[in-house]
């Protein structure tokens, strides 16, 4: 056994850090060297082929890609550090300023979605644990399995655009977002329900299979051996322990969110970065694609940095364990 | 059910891909002028598209593009990960932890954030597109691989392999890559159904196959730009996904079950009952059956107060779940039958490692009991938990307390475990093999502490083991069970007595466990006493006393006639009695 650190807690947090401060690094890198990995002039393919040669020349010269590698690399770190992502490719906009237009209405969006994924998954992922434990309940389980299972495989966008056509269209109850108008929260409803309702299926079944892994655990037996009243058996003794492979499977679906809140953010024009990612991609604008990656990268670095830190809280082993 | 629905699923995707270009090719071409952009029709379930070609035809045709692209990206995905994952094994323990580290930095990153990335890099197109998604789900496909390698790693078969000197490589694929095969063919087949979807999604946005190919993400692109007009044209394309996507996960997981050989216990109503104490535990005609399995078989005692009652036998002789049924734990599809009238009582498990649940402090766990049961207030239940904890002879009971289970030793949960036990007033502690996890020494102090707390209390115990000496140490009388039913009951004096005197145990079996067990006066030269052949499994219908087969004294009376337990034994021809029949004949 390994030696014992004095202050298993501080060690953590200084390791979970570490891992965190690298992540960021390898993210800064990765987006800096995806500039350099496009074939041909990035430059030019940005341009258009249109672009007459000084023009494409003094952009160069601009962006400072006629440097040597390391100094474009020791550039590109300064600017991130004093908050300059450089401009837009086609607009001129600063990258900074769309970043700082778009991201209210995607974080929103993105809270909403996991708020709804978290308060239906957990319950009803444990009491249908509860109901089917052992083997009973063999139709619901079968019910909710397959029903589970169905719109867990459902990718969002396909989800948004059934919504889209049944509620929007078909039924005419809910607004689809337009870019003009202010966005009441009605205009929520839907993209936040086609990103919620995958993750919450898996979610679901996720907690499910953990819960009856915990109801049949010792631990659990023990409880029962201790005569307590089912309501303590599940509250205090299962769901604790539940609650750290929720959280772990919780922060695995936030990278799941930012990821389709890219595609349902297309299918329902929301001015939130995706729709922007999406645009700048296809435009080659490379500088807006680097900040918008940042930010989503770091938005995900930053969740599982803070699952990380409420698993330590909320399960003790996890903290020492791991080399 | 799953069998079939794998086959359709098959079926359903080499149809599609095989002849959904033979049949609808031409259809997806036709250009019909007088029928631009309309809505579901008869000529035309689907709609037209703007050009006026069929909606059902493009997307039945578009389906070998998609598919065929979804199982190159798959492909890639599998190959790099493999290598990837694979490389760790093959270049050591420093270069690993290196690998391993970056892949899992990469691994945190959303795939379709990486496949994004990758496009801009790429560019957009069929191949380019298969590749950025290919790669981007590379690490998740390494991560696998590696876990798995890790996971057979730490097996006898590897260890022997190394121990020959077997190379780094050449353990890679003869050892270890064949022994994670089977996962491995079931997350390509479900990452298979991941990619098709990925892959619609990026033509979807436009980065993926572009004009005038089209795949089902493409279709599904236009038919938004129209929802307004044919929903039939976005729905049509979408559908097709999620099905392809189905058939790929139905595969999977029909892969899944076949290899795991996953099997369902037929599931029946049970109910265990726990009336008011008259002894410390009487238990009639106790049966517990899981479907047709019956592995225990109208088992009848009583233990008085005080008294210590061991349950000896050997692995699967029912002495477990008699001691689970008489708590009432035995969970569905368990079954239980019989009167159950027992005091009450405390379980003292045997593995104090899991029976404690890690993420509650040991005095929450102590004090509920009595919180719950005594209705005492929550500061006087931690009170009398540092109480029960000193009683249990833990030095520092009030900082253990505080303490989570893992920072305990086994011995010292298995003392916790008592300890809570002993919070309410039990008059019965049933113990499971509560020393079977710990070592040696602490065994004894287990023991000691458990006899303690009976004499202290009153409380009497039934200890389940299938160590003899443990339960000679422990209790004064014991039971002696064989495939379900008692088939001795026996003071332990007389299992300790010399068995040729003419006092000891009477039933054949007891006497075989009894030689079973090696002494220091044991001939090491010689093999260690074994019983032969082997104990009816809980399936079998046994005519005639159960033990008959392997039993030295049987007669064609022991294989036809069940002989009924009198009390002390169930024997037809037990030793006490030929001792007797001695005497008489002589």
């Amino acid at each position: 056994m390994p030696d014992m650190p004095r202050h298993p807690w501080a060690h953590y947090l200084l390791r979970r850090a570490t891992r965190f401060l690298i992540s960021m690094a390898l993210l800064v890198t990765a987006t800096f060297a995806m500039v350099h990995a496009i074939p041909g002039d990035p430059v030019r393919a940005a341009l258009g082929a249109t672009a007459s040669p000084e023009l494409v020349a003094a952009k160069t010269h601009e962006l400072g890609l006629d440097l040597p590698v390391w100094q474009q690399y020791a550039r590109y770190l300064a600017a991130l550090f004093s908050g300059e992502l450089g401009a837009s490719m086609t607009s001129g906009l600063p990258v900074a300023q769309t970043i700082a237009d778009r991201l209210p209405y995607t974080s929103l969006l993105a809270a909403v979605a996991l708020a709804v994924v978290m308060l239906v998954a957990v319950p009803l992922g444990m009491a249908m644990a509860a109901v089917t434990r052992g083997g009973r309940g063999r139709v619901g389980e079968l019910l909710f399995t397959g029903v589970a299972g169905f719109l867990a495989v459902v990718p969002e966008f396909l989800l948004a655009v059934c919504l889209v056509a049944l509620f929007a269209m078909g039924l005419e109850w809910l607004p689809v977002a337009d870019v003009t108008g202010s966005m009441g929260p009605e205009f929520y409803i839907l993209p936040a329900l086609a990103l919620a309702i995958g993750p919450a299926a898996a979610l679901a079944r996720i907690v499910r299979v953990e819960g009856l892994q915990v109801l049949a655990s010792d631990y659990v037996r023990t409880a029962r051996a201790k005569r307590l009243p089912a309501r303590v058996v599940h509250l205090r003794h299962a769901l604790p322990n539940l609650l750290t492979s929720a959280l772990t499977i919780g922060g695995l679906l936030v990278s799941g969110l930012v990821a389709g809140s890219v595609l349902v953010e297309n299918v329902f024009a929301w001015p939130g970065l995706g729709t922007a990612l999406v645009e700048a991609i296809r435009a080659k604008d490379f500088p807006v694609v680097q900040g918008v990656v940042l930010i989503y990268g770091s938005a995900v670095l930053l969740v599982n940095f803070g699952v990380d830190l409420l698993l330590g809280r909320l399960d003790p082993r996890s903290v020492i364990g791991e080399s | 059910m799953l069998r079939i629905a794998a086959l359709l699923s098959l079926l359903f995707l080499l149809f599609l891909t095989g002849l959904g270009p033979i049949i609808w090719g031409d259809d997806a071409l036709a250009i019909d002028t007088a029928a631009l952009a309309q809505g579901a029709s008869a000529a035309h379930p689907m709609g037209t598209d703007g050009l006026g070609r069929d909606v059902l035809a493009r997307i039945m045709v578009a389906s070998r593009l998609t598919v065929g692209l979804a199982l190159l990206t798959t492909a890639i995905a599998v190959a790099g990960g493999l290598v990837l994952g694979g490389l760790p094994a093959v270049l050591g323990p420093r270069a690993g932890r290196l690998i391993n580290g970056f892949v899992g930095l990469v691994v945190a990153f959303p795939g379709l954030l990486i496949a994004l990335v990758l496009a801009v890099v790429f560019g957009s197109g069929g191949t380019a597109a298969a590749l950025a998604i290919g790669v981007a789900s590379i690490p998740s496909f390494a991560r696998l691989t590696q876990t798995l390698a890790a996971s057979v790693a730490g097996r006898d078969f590897i260890a022997a392999a190394r121990v020959l000197g077997v190379g780094r490589v050449r353990m890679l694929y003869r050892h270890i890559l064949p022994n994670i095969a089977e996962p491995l063919v079931v997350q390509a087949t479900l990452g298979a159904g991941g990619a098709l979807l990925a892959f619609a999604a990026l033509s979807f946005l436009g980065l993926g196959v572009q004009s005038p190919g089209y795949d089902w993400g493409v279709l599904l692109n236009e038919g938004l730009n129209r929802v307004y007009i044919n929903p039939a044209a976005a729905l049509g394309p979408g559908l097709a996904v999620v099905l392809a996507g189905l058939a790929f996960n139905v595969m999977g997981e029909y892969a899944a079950q076949a290899f795991g050989g996953r099997s369902r216990v037929i599931r029946t109503r049970g109910r265990s009952s726990r009336p008011a104490p008259g002894p410390a535990l009487r238990v009639r005609d106790l049966t517990v059956r899981y479907g047709d399995a019956v592995p225990v078989k109208g088992v009848s005692f009583e233990v008085v107060p005080g008294e210590r009652v061991g349950i000896v036998g050997e692995s699967g002789s029912g002495k477990s779940l008699t001691a689970l049924a008489v708590s009432g734990l035995v969970e569905p599809p368990g079954q239980v039958s019989g009167d159950i009238e027992a005091a009450e009582t405390a379980m003292v498990f045997q593995d104090p490692m899991t029976s404690l649940n890690p993420a509650l402090r040991i005095a929450t766990q102590l004090a509920e009991v009595a919180t719950t049961h005594e209705g005492m207030s929550r500061r006087a239940a931690r009170s009398l938990a540092v109480t029960r904890l000193t009683d249990v002879h833990i030095a520092q009971a009030a900082r253990v307390v505080r303490q989570y289970p893992h920072e305990l030793s086994g011995g010292m949960r298995q003392r916790a475990m008592i300890a809570m036990g002993l919070m309410g007033t039990p008059r019965l502690i049933i113990a499971d093999e509560p020393t079977t996890a710990l070592d040696v020494t602490v065994q004894k102090q287990i023991l000691d502490l458990l006899r303690e707390v009976s004499t202290t209390t009153g409380a009497a115990i039934v200890l389940v083991s299938h160590d003899l000496a443990v339960v000679g140490q422990l209790c004064s009388r014991v039971l002696v069970m064989y495939a379900g039913v008692i088939v001795e009951d026996l003071p332990v004096s007389r299992l300790t007595a010399e068995p040729d005197a003419g006092d000891g145990p009477a039933h054949p079996y007891t006497r075989a466990l009894l030689a079973a067990v090696p002494d220091l006066t044991a001939d090491r030269s010689r093999p260690l006493a074994t019983i032969p052949g082997r104990m009816p499994s809980p399936l079998d219908v046994t005519g005639g006393c159960p033990f008959a087969p392997r039993c030295p004294r049987a007669d064609s009376r022991c294989h036809a006639e069940t002989p009924a337990f009198d009390g002390a034994v169930a024997c037809w021809h037990p030793h006490t009695t030929e001792h007797v029949l001695k005497e008489e004949s002589r």
